[in-house]
């Protein structure tokens, strides 16, 4: 498509030595370029997912490291169907059944519950995050003396049990509320028989 | 022109530079978001998706380990890949169907393979739990890899419990859910406010 166009024109300089002018024509080129862009652009992936990391307890030497908890530092949730949640504290203690409450996703639902349970531990993360920040400790001490605070005896354990009509948005935003309440002891649990009766009765 | 054209280039430039394709998932996924900003890596991972309607697909990265991985899971199957067939799986980013139908999927043209008709999923159920040993091998062909969940919003509990049932069964018990990004409702920008 370069056309090498003499200056054949007739009017101009006629005297003036023969230059011979090169010009190529680049409409194709930048044609070119830009369906490039246009390709690359739209394949491409520039932000990565972010993921969150879990672990779970094996399974097989579960019953030798089975811990015991006190019972005042035990939560329960639920999760139930149509993004429900519902919460108890402790368990049942003397023929007495706890009470369970239901709530939601919202930061005025199970997030204020949690964070009132977690009041501690919450302020000592909060404690530490400021002196990050004023650069009076560094990343590594932040995270070990947060992962101290947050896996303290006095911190809540909480046991989260999925019924089966909850969707997997739940399990992850559960998890991302332990993350945000700086919950460190929580498990994921299969849901008893025991905690399906107790719900049903405010489950509607 | 020439500044334009100039302009083009670079930015064709960075483009090609900075991409990474997009992988294409059989079925369209949305994920959940969190508030973790741990970035995926993009090296030594094993996804596991599972979509909306409960089907659950798997990959792994690299090329060469996927062909290890085939060969070994012929073997488990007693099921014989001709060359062609292994070479196809192995430029398969995620698949999702059970070991019987492996070789006639691997024979169909690429857009055969995003039929609805050809996305059955890897069945995992205590019966046939193909996915265990798909875990199993491709921690043999690579045992530095880690394992990714990506889940759709919607996807019922019942499957991901089965996954994760999976998972502990054969002793992974470290994963990463994949989720977007959210702000953290609790930084100190948004507690100041309070």
């Amino acid at each position: 498509m370069a056309e090498i166009s003499e200056s054949s024109d007739k009017k101009g300089k006629k005297k003036g030595a023969k230059k011979l002018a090169t010009h190529i024509d680049m409409t194709p080129m930048v044609d070119l370029g830009f369906l490039l862009i246009t390709f690359f652009m739209l394949t491409i992936t520039l932000s990565k997912p972010q993921t969150m990391e879990i672990s779970m307890p094996s399974k097989e030497n579960n019953d030798d490291k089975k811990t015991a908890i006190k019972a005042s530092k035990a939560m329960t949730i639920i999760l139930g169907q149509k993004d429900r949640v519902f919460y108890y504290f402790g368990t049942r203690e003397k023929e007495v059944d706890p009470v369970p409450v239901k709530t939601d996703y919202s930061p005025e639902g199970i997030r204020k519950v949690l964070l009132a349970k977690n009041d501690s531990v919450v302020k000592a993360i909060k404690g530490l995050r400021k002196q990050l920040s004023d650069q009076k400790i560094t990343q590594d001490t932040f995270k070990s003396k947060s992962r101290i605070v947050k896996n303290s005896r006095n911190a809540p354990i909480v046991l989260i049990k999925a019924l089966d009509e909850s969707t997997f948005k739940n399990f992850v935003d559960i998890l991302d509320e332990m993350q945000i309440c700086s919950i460190g002891r929580f498990a994921i649990v299969d849901i008893t028989q025991y905690d399906k009766d107790l719900i049903k009765t405010i489950d509607n | 022109m020439t500044a334009m054209c100039d302009v083009a280039f670079l930015l064709l430039t960075f483009f090609i530079l900075t991409a990474k394709f997009a992988s294409q998932d059989p079925v369209t996924i949305s994920i959940p978001t969190s508030i973790s900003e741990i970035k995926i890596p993009e090296v030594d991972i094993c996804k596991i998706i599972i979509s909306k309607d409960g089907k659950v697909f798997f990959g792994i990265d690299n090329q060469e380990k996927r062909d290890q991985l085939i060969r070994k899971m012929g073997e488990k199957y007693k099921i014989k890949f001709s060359d062609k067939q292994i070479k196809k799986f192995s430029v398969l980013d995620i698949w999702g169907t059970p070991m019987q139908l492996m070789p006639k999927y691997l024979d169909l043209s690429n857009e055969q393979r995003f039929k609805p008709e050809n996305i059955i999923g890897i069945p995992c159920d205590s019966t046939n739990n193909e996915l265990a040993f798909w875990l199993q091998f491709a921690r043999e062909v690579n045992p530095k890899m880690k394992i990714a969940i990506k889940g759709d919003q919607q996807t019922q509990y019942p499957v991901l419990k089965k996954v994760l049932g999976t998972l502990q069964d054969r002793n992974e018990n470290r994963f990463n859910l994949i989720t977007g990004l959210e702000a953290n409702p609790l930084d100190d920008a948004t507690v100041t406010k309070k």
